[in-house]
């Protein structure tokens, strides 16, 4: 019989109040239940082009709802369960309190199982995580959104932004570039974006077909369509790594400055919580620090594009 | 913290009571390598003389106890098209016997990155709670470099720390816990003479460190030296197996991995140690490889090691065990990479291979 003096009592963290307790991931420092997720009904699922399809989820529990706050830029984990969790970015608006949309690509493991459920099955998110842009900063300002193939997904969030807050801001340019033109998304979109809120879109594809009667070219051919004034521009730039070298060094040679110029990273993440490291940049986390940085961290953090 | 002297004899019979009433871990030798020196790991014991106290460092850490290598985070319930999620920090108290200052200093790091972070984490801090840490001093190996790191004694993080000052130990108790238990043996407080011989004893692991590497300024270093070609140098000899990562008492990272149930009718959520020298580290969705070569992710490790991230508010965080030195099967240690870009050897520019990367 163990001897009751010399044996070390057992804490038991499960009956911690934070235990039973839904977890709020805009509260950080605090401990939580932050494996758990927060369960959601697609609602909707909208096939853009051949490889990316666009998912209304529906928070079930009301409180969770609630819960689940955003800011334009953020991302969420998406849980589908027995295959893993991927970091989406958020594409719907953040007023939209009932409904959260997530614009996937088909690329990997989990996504490729995503694409094959249907309307009213049930998955979970767990989120909003990362930094994201600062929208009241820029109001006052022009806007230039440049957007690279998939990166279209991340900007539609501060594009509905600007577009609730349109008297905020002055001319609002987006520049949005994609290999064929089956691959532009939210095409349904562009007449709203461009006659209802007076957004300027200027598109262009590298490899036009015979439909096609626009652009043709690199997203940097765009530049010359546009006069940027570098004094009351903010810039924001999302797409393939490749593009934030070509663009971003572009924007600066125009004299906008390094803190006006934001970039949406990309990274593998297992945690999204700068816990796994997976993610990391230089020094920091895309999940934590990240995945919007301005173009002076970006410069700072090694390997950053 | 309460400081307390205890006979030899005594401390045995403390540590047989306390191994007797719970689960305990300590150093044993578990075989002995190439050179005829002894292997030692830390593993169950039942009583005093199955611990090896004069043990000079386990190969493995002991981080195991609170990250181990597969962990489950949490676990799915199918039932129909709907699914539940269940979620068990489930502990039961451990004692961890014979941990160096180093070792507990890994801890205390562990502690400053899982616990104090952005999203404290609840598995790490079960574990933790629930762990009775007996630490003890030792004299280094000669391969030892916490003395550089200044992690070659330790103030936090430990319920009872035993100084071998010659027929007794002088012990720092810095928990209730310990201090309860304590009370059922005989100690005395210190005398001056005890206090005396504690401060010779450290002076003694002090003075007997061989190894030494400077950190100053380290980091600003790393960030110098990004583009070094010792990078390229170390990272040709890299095979990038991961045996430092896994042997590191600091290192944290991890993979998610979710596996259906055989019956299908669940799945688990698995989180498990990983090594940013692996290959697939840093490999985005689509096949995008962010550092594809060995030197890349060689040079991840050390920026993590020596130069800290966020999460750890910047703070260097090996201890200078020396445990991926003695692992690692390419004969890369801490101390001449480190030396190597500090360019204390004046051959290492021209000794770079001139041929490509392996990737």
């Amino acid at each position: 019989m163990p001897d009751k003096r010399f044996v070390i009592p057992r804490q038991d963290i499960n009956r911690e109040a934070f235990a039973a307790s839904i977890p709020d991931f805009n509260r950080r420092s605090e401990i939580m239940k932050t494996d758990m997720g927060y369960k959601c009904s697609i609602t909707n699922i909208v096939r853009l082009t051949e490889q990316e399809k666009l998912f209304q989820l529906h928070i079930l529990e009301s409180r969770e709802r609630e819960i689940f706050r955003f800011r334009p830029g953020q991302f969420l984990m998406l849980e589908l369960p027995g295959y893993g969790e991927v970091p989406i970015s958020i594409s719907s608006s953040c007023s939209n309190h009932e409904f959260l949309e997530l614009c996937i690509r088909k690329a990997g493991h989990v996504t490729s199982a995503l694409f094959n459920v249907e309307k009213g099955a049930y998955v979970a998110v767990r989120g909003p995580f990362g930094s994201s842009f600062p929208m009241d900063e820029m109001s006052g300002n022009n806007i230039l959104l440049i957007a690279g193939g998939l990166g279209m997904a991340p900007l539609r969030s501060p594009l509905s932004w600007i577009n609730e807050h349109r008297e905020r801001f002055e001319n609002v340019d987006v520049l949005y570039g994609v290999k064929e033109p089956s691959q532009l998304l939210f095409t349904y979109q562009f007449d709203e974006w461009e006659m209802i809120n007076h957004i300027r879109l200027h598109t262009i594809v590298e490899h036009g077909t015979a439909e096609w009667n626009s652009r043709t070219g690199m997203i940097t051919d765009l530049f010359n369509d546009i006069t940027i004034n570098p004094a009351t521009t903010y810039a924001i730039v999302c797409g393939p790594p490749v593009m934030f070298k070509v663009v971003c060094s572009y924007l600066d040679k125009l004299g906008i400055p390094m803190n006006r110029m934001f970039v949406s990273l990309e990274r593998r993440m297992h945690c999204g919580m700068g816990k796994c490291c997976r993610c990391m940049v230089g020094s920091t986390f895309t999940c934590v620090d990240g995945p919007v940085f301005d173009y002076w961290s970006v410069m700072n953090l090694k390997e950053a594009i | 913290m309460i400081y307390k002297v205890i006979s030899k004899a005594e401390f045995k019979r403390f540590i047989d009571t306390l191994v007797l009433n719970n689960p305990s871990f300590g150093p044993r030798q578990v075989d002995s390598d190439i050179r005829g020196d002894a292997v030692y790991h830390f593993l169950p014991v039942t009583s005093f003389d199955d611990i090896a106290f004069d043990y000079t460092a386990t190969a493995s850490s002991a981080k195991h106890f609170f990250l181990p290598f597969r962990e489950e985070l949490s676990r799915f319930a199918f039932h129909g098209q709907d699914w539940n999620q269940h979620i068990n920090y489930d502990t039961n108290p451990i004692v961890l016997i014979g941990l160096r200052p180093c070792d507990i200093s890994a801890l205390n790091i562990l502690d400053d990155v899982l616990l104090n972070g952005h999203f404290p984490s609840p598995y790490y801090l079960g574990k933790r709670k629930n762990t009775f840490v007996i630490g003890m001093d030792h004299l280094p190996r000669p391969d030892c470099f916490c003395k550089s790191m200044n992690h070659h004694s330790v103030q936090t993080g430990f319920n009872l720390f035993c100084s071998d000052i010659g027929e007794e130990y002088y012990l720092s108790i810095n928990s209730s816990k310990a201090f309860n238990f304590l009370k059922e043996f005989n100690t005395r407080d210190p005398h001056d003479e005890d206090n005396c011989r504690l401060v010779e004893r450290r002076k003694l692991i002090s003075n007997s460190f061989l190894s030494e590497v400077d950190v100053t300024a380290l980091p600003s270093i790393l960030d110098i030296e990004f583009d070094s070609p010792v990078w390229e140098k170390w990272g040709n000899k890299c095979l990038s197996c991961g045996t430092c990562a896994m042997v590191c008492p600091t290192c944290y990272c991890y993979s998610v991995e979710e596996s259906f149930a055989i019956d299908l009718n669940g799945a688990t959520r698995q989180k498990r140690l990983y090594s940013c020298n692996l290959v697939d580290f840093a490999v985005v969705a689509g096949g995008h490889n962010f550092r594809p070569k060995n030197g890349d992710r060689l040079k991840y490790r050390y920026y993590h090691q020596h130069r800290g991230f966020a999460e750890n508010a910047n703070q260097q965080i090996c201890v200078g065990c020396n445990r991926c030195g003695r692992a690692c099967l390419a004969g890369i240690n801490p101390k001449d990479v480190i030396n190597d870009l500090r360019m204390e050897k004046e051959s290492c520019l021209t000794n770079v291979s001139l041929s490509p990367g392996r990737t």
